[in-house]
């Protein structure tokens, strides 16, 4: 009896908030394809009476969204393979060699998850437009723009990050002793149990890690704001920003092209779900 | 045979490690260095000892910028807390279709912060908004959200705490299943009711997670930006311009970078303090 009485409040409840924590996000589908007439009728129709691609026809053809589609895909591809390799490298070494100061360099790594985006923009701006011997600059770093503007520039902060070799440590810890002891004992050398061995069972590790670092970097607005200077260069999320000054009040398009910038991220989270959430525990620091 | 496995150690940690001297600690010690100067990003800094301190000290703009800020988390943070709590609650029973309610109260925190802005914007539309129409209904008359000094902040709020509650509720969740079912069976034989069970029990012994979530939210909230620049540039008249977008446009619109510097470490050290607290706690939440 208790136990029907406190579902009668849960099922509304759940049903409650599913729609309204879902709700914005199907208005911006539903928006997406609905025709102009309907988009701004009052009062507002829920559903489209028929689906209409044209907002998507509008935003591909008046911006350049292809080529912001394609700047995002390097990026988070380029920094998700950087990032992954080298995180895993660290991880495995903090996790299972043993070498001297290993608690040092630990820690100070971990420590620079603290550091927070607004102090090092600033710096970071500077460092990548200085770096010596690229994009037109001297030895000393001056004369050109460095890595400003470029896929490899807007993926710097993003590779080789403190909280990817935290989780691949944690990660490799959890790989019996006995593994790396068997293979040293058949002789096999230090690089070859990493590559041969332990790198090959890391799917889970790597793979919750890449989809991480995808998804920040393909959500990330305040880095490729700062260091892009050309249309061409732009990312989606810089696009959508610029779409939207552009197009105020042109809600159909630009409901579209929201529903373009974030396709990839809904993808990739409607397949590695369990992936999100549990590393929404490990994260934290965002 | 332990030197090879150190020198192999070494080999694998190098690359993260220059890494991170280089575009973390190197720019924390540049930009205290900068907050000393006058720098316009070209040319090279100009050392001017203590000044921009002493301005920002007295610069008004600043402090209400901080103020802003601050009032934003206090708003964000406890909406945000208690309905991840409630969220959790529920998404811990075994029911029916329980696993759809729990993803797409998480779809909000992966989809991407310039599309939720873009969104909610539409949902503001003074003329056209949804938002408005259910107003309407209510016989309340329509509410220009984002081009009004006195609604702009709170609507960001709202959309903020929409995006943010998915991901607190998981860390919730967890600590839910990590309470052991013998407490709650002896709060049962001692006679509590469920009410008193929640109150008692369950809310005391997630107090390490009611820290955690608070300090990792101050953490992301102090460092706002991308919502605002988004959906208000900082205004109407700079009701809600945060100290983030105060400090990237001194730094790259006004190009007054030492200063924006100097700035940027008095926010900076706040968000240090808070995440040094909240890693610390993270051990006690044992994840």
């Amino acid at each position: 009896m208790k136990r029907k009485s406190s579902s009668l409040v849960l099922i509304p409840f759940a049903i409650i908030t599913t729609i309204l924590m879902g709700f914005p996000f199907f208005w911006m589908l539903l928006s997406s394809f609905k025709s102009n007439s309907e988009l701004f009728s009052w009062p507002p129709k829920i559903l489209p009476s028929s689906i209409t691609f044209e907002h998507y026809v509008d935003a591909i053809s008046t911006f350049r969204f292809g080529r912001y589609f394609f700047n995002s895909v390097i990026v988070a591809v380029l920094s998700m393979l950087i990032n992954v390799f080298f995180c895993s490298l660290a991880g495995y070494a903090f996790a299972c060699l043993e070498f001297p100061y290993k608690k040092l360099f630990f820690v100070l790594i971990l420590a620079t998850m603290i550091i927070p985006v607004q102090i090092t923009l600033i710096p970071t701006f500077l460092l990548v437009k200085n770096l010596p011997l690229c994009g037109g600059n001297d030895i000393f770093g001056r004369g050109g723009t460095g890595l400003l503007n470029t896929h490899i520039g807007l993926a710097v902060p993003h590779i080789m990050t403190a909280f990817g070799v935290f989780m691949m440590r944690q990660f490799y810890s959890q790989f019996p002793n006995g593994l790396l002891e068997a293979a040293r004992i058949d002789g096999a050398r230090e690089f070859a149990i990493f590559f041969e061995i332990f790198l090959p069972l890391s799917k889970p590790g790597l793979s919750a890690l890449a989809i991480f670092t995808f998804t920040e970097t393909w959500n990330d607005f305040l880095w490729p704001l700062v260091i892009t200077r050309t249309d061409k260069m732009r990312t989606i999320q810089l696009g959508l920003e610029i779409f939207k000054g552009r197009f105020v009040n042109d809600w159909g398009p630009l409901m579209a092209a929201t529903v373009i910038s974030s396709i990839p991220i809904i993808v990739v989270f409607i397949l590695f779900q369990k992936q999100f959430m549990s590393m929404s525990l490990t994260s934290g620091m965002k | 045979m332990y030197k090879r496995i150190a020198r192999t150690a070494l080999i694998f940690i190098l690359p993260v490690f220059i890494y991170n001297i280089a575009f973390r600690i190197y720019p924390i010690i540049y930009s205290l260095y900068l907050s000393f100067t006058k720098f316009s990003g070209l040319g090279t800094p100009k050392f001017v000892g203590m000044k921009n301190f002493q301005s920002l000290i007295l610069d008004k703009e600043f402090w209400l910028s901080m103020l802003r800020t601050m009032q934003f988390s206090a708003e964000v943070l406890p909406a945000n807390m208690l309905l991840s709590l409630l969220l959790a609650l529920l998404i811990n029973r075994k029911m029916f279709g329980i696993s759809l309610v729990r993803s797409i109260c998480y779809l909000p925190v992966i989809t991407p912060m310039v599309a939720a802005s873009v969104i909610w914007t539409w949902i503001y539309d003074p003329n056209v908004g949804i938002l408005n129409f259910v107003l309407n209904l209510f016989g309340v008359g329509s509410v220009n959200f984002l081009g009004n000094m006195s609604t702009a902040l709170h609507s960001i709020v709202m959309m903020r705490v929409w995006r943010g509650v998915g991901w607190n509720m998981i860390v919730y969740l967890a600590g839910l299943q990590s309470i052991p079912k013998e407490v709650y069976e002896a709060a049962s034989i001692d006679g509590a009711n469920s009410l008193e069970k929640f109150v008692r029990v369950t809310l005391p012994l997630l107090r390490p997670v009611h820290m955690y979530v608070l300090l990792v939210g101050l953490v992301s909230t102090l460092q706002t930006f991308t919502e605002v620049y988004v959906m208000t540039q900082g205004g109407p008249i700079n009701s809600t311009t945060v100290v983030g977008l105060l400090i990237y446009k001194t730094a790259f619109d006004y190009m007054d970078m030492g200063y924006a510097s100097a700035m940027s470490f008095v926010v900076g050290t706040i968000i240090m303090l808070a995440s040094i607290l909240a890693m610390s706690r993270r051990r006690e939440v044992a994840m």
